[in-house]
């Protein structure tokens, strides 16, 4: 008996191999890499360095700020702010380095945009129990409004002193050829990936979507965690900002408009559960590279764009239409 | 020597009287019954123990010396803890994971300080083993049954040196099998010597596993006797009333 109770605590219900196969994340990732097969073969101009270079440069700045959406969406939040605030931080950092000043006070001056943005979000939202999504839906009107306000509404291209090492840090690719903006993003879901899995915080962060009563009676600091996470995702946006710009040379006060949806999407698409508890760093990258292959694909066959919406739609559709299933076999 | 002792405890939220001048001491190797009706006092009593609440009057002793208890932090430093009646699990986490929730271990040197995912098994597994239940550490407790999910959450108490363990309805929502399940483990923290206060509705599961049976009625303490010279029409009886006191 005790030998059959020790070998029952020392095992696993499912395999780390049974768990990979089924997760989402992992059918979204063969999806991919089927598309991307299939593509190669169809098509003469998919598998060409420079497509390949364009591709992985435009998964990033969705793929960055999915990162920060999915700490939210695991906390069981939801920030509709990314787009605006993107916007926002990439009109400070320009305002800023067109008026003169150095990169370094550009950067900083736009990072500390974004963190007072995320802290005011996450304020209402952990301490006066305001419901993220009315939170996060005025600070969509009110960041964007205040990026016009800063710029009259005006583009701007001309970065001052550091105008050249404002594009070099965005459009450059200093290491074997790959876009700066890809290495960043490889940086930052590393240490996503790194701090949910092995940090106190991470733990926290995924107790408070999974039953934040309990996290709360356990002595979990639940609101202060909430407001970091808002944070994180507020500086996100901000950092994809500040990419973009670089890779741009411009800022309008429209760039990020309607963005916060494809974030979302590509979160969802990865694996996140809006309903709190559930997601994944690596997720987030493969739910972004999915709808960019969707929208290059498009375009390589001769596709109308008009049917990009639809594509991209059936694809969140799809993606969460197969964990349903696989939940709907487990409650039976 | 007796581990609690409460002295003459009352507690009033303004004009209305929670409970009244309650006295009760609680020894080692012991399991109470708490029972009485919805609005009886059972929860506000505990709640003084668990530092929830704090009593209007009466003093409370912890092995001879008083204490005074703020926040249940403070209870929980004095090995008094707490299982709460919806358990407070997070599904999407390990067994393992929801017994460290709040205390959990980390290895290495500052700043990088990472969890310890092997020693959390390790201890969550030696817990399960001295609860005798099949509960997997690394599984998640949503696949859980009701027995397993109530061995986890009191495997939480048995972290740190716990002299109290006060259960609120451990029964209540569980099938016929699972409750068998449950009883064990509070017969396995009264072998440790643990102190176990049952809160519960259900009369065969006191009579089954309990030592003691306290009834409260509007505030009072109405009986504390030995379960053996009791019998569940009479503890039906000092719950509504029917009997006065004993």
């Amino acid at each position: 008996m005790a030998i059959t109770l020790d070998q029952t605590i020392g095992q696993k219900q499912r395999s780390w191999l049974a768990s990979i196969l089924g997760g989402q994340t992992f059918w979204v990732l063969i999806a991919v890499i089927l598309a991307c097969i299939f593509l190669s073969v169809a098509t003469d101009s998919f598998a060409t360095s420079k497509n390949i270079y364009n591709i992985t440069r435009n998964v990033t700045f969705v793929a960055i700020i999915a990162l920060g959406m999915t700490l939210v969406i695991i906390t069981g939040g939801i920030d509709l702010s990314v787009g605006s605030v993107l916007c926002l931080c990439s009109m400070v950092l320009a305002v800023v380095m067109h008026a003169g000043y150095s990169i370094e006070i550009g950067i900083a001056a736009s990072i500390g945009t974004a963190l007072v943005v995320g802290a005011f979000n996450g304020l209402l939202i952990a301490y006066l129990g305001f419901p993220p999504f009315v939170v996060t839906l005025g600070m969509l009107s009110i960041a964007r409004s205040l990026a016009m306000v800063a710029s009259n509404n005006t583009v701007v291209f001309q970065f001052g002193p550091d105008h050249d090492k404002l594009l070099a840090l965005g459009g450059g690719a200093w290491l074997f050829g790959i876009a700066n903006p890809v290495l960043y993003m490889i940086v930052l879901a590393l240490l996503t990936g790194f701090v949910l899995r092995w940090t106190k915080f991470g733990r926290y962060v995924f107790a408070i979507g999974g039953n934040e009563h309990a996290a709360t009676l356990t002595g979990v600091p639940v609101q202060m965690i909430k407001v970091v996470v808002y944070m994180i995702s507020a500086l996100s946006a901000g950092v994809a900002g500040i990419i973009q710009t670089g890779w741009l040379g411009a800022v309008t006060t429209n760039i990020g408009a309607g963005m916060e949806l494809q974030v979302i999407a590509a979160a969802v698409i990865g694996g996140a559960n809006l309903a709190g508890g559930v997601g994944t760093a690596f997720g987030a990258l493969i739910g972004a590279a999915l709808i960019e292959v969707i929208r290059n694909s498009l375009g390589l066959l001769g596709i109308n764009a008009f049917w990009q919406g639809s594509f991209i739609g059936g694809a969140i559709v799809l993606a969460v239409l197969f964990d349903r299933i696989r939940n709907l076999r487990r409650d039976e | 020597m007796a581990v609690l002792e409460l002295t003459n405890i009352s507690k009033h939220f303004g004009a209305i009287q929670a409970v009244n001048d309650v006295s009760f001491s609680l020894e080692a190797g012991q399991v109470v019954g708490l029972m009485g009706d919805n609005g009886a006092g059972k929860s506000t009593l505990v709640k003084m123990i668990a530092g929830n609440f704090r009593p209007s009057h009466g003093t409370m002793s912890l092995d001879g010396t008083e204490i005074v208890l703020h926040k249940p932090k403070e209870a929980r430093l004095h090995g008094i803890e707490i299982v709460h009646q919806d358990l407070a699990l997070c599904n999407n986490l390990t067994a393992a994971a929801n017994v460290f929730l709040g205390r959990e271990l980390r290895r290495g040197i500052w700043p990088i300080r990472i969890l310890d995912y092997k020693a959390m098994y390790k201890r969550a597994g030696e817990i399960f083993r001295e609860l005798k239940s099949e509960t997997r550490p690394r599984d998640l407790v949503k696949q859980m049954s009701g027995g397993q999910r109530q061995a986890v959450a009191i495997g939480r108490t048995m972290l740190s040196e716990a002299k109290i363990v006060l259960m609120d309805e451990p029964t209540a929502a569980i099938s016929v099998r699972q409750v068998a399940e449950v009883l064990n483990l509070i017969r396995e923290l009264r072998d440790r010597g643990i102190v176990v206060v049952l809160i519960s509705h259900r009369m065969p599961d006191v009579f089954s596993v309990a030592d003691r049976v306290i009834v409260m009625r509007r505030g009072r303490k109405v009986a504390d006797k030995p379960i053996a010279a009791s019998s569940p029409e009479e503890v039906t009886g000092l719950i509504t009333g029917a009997i006065e006191q004993v």
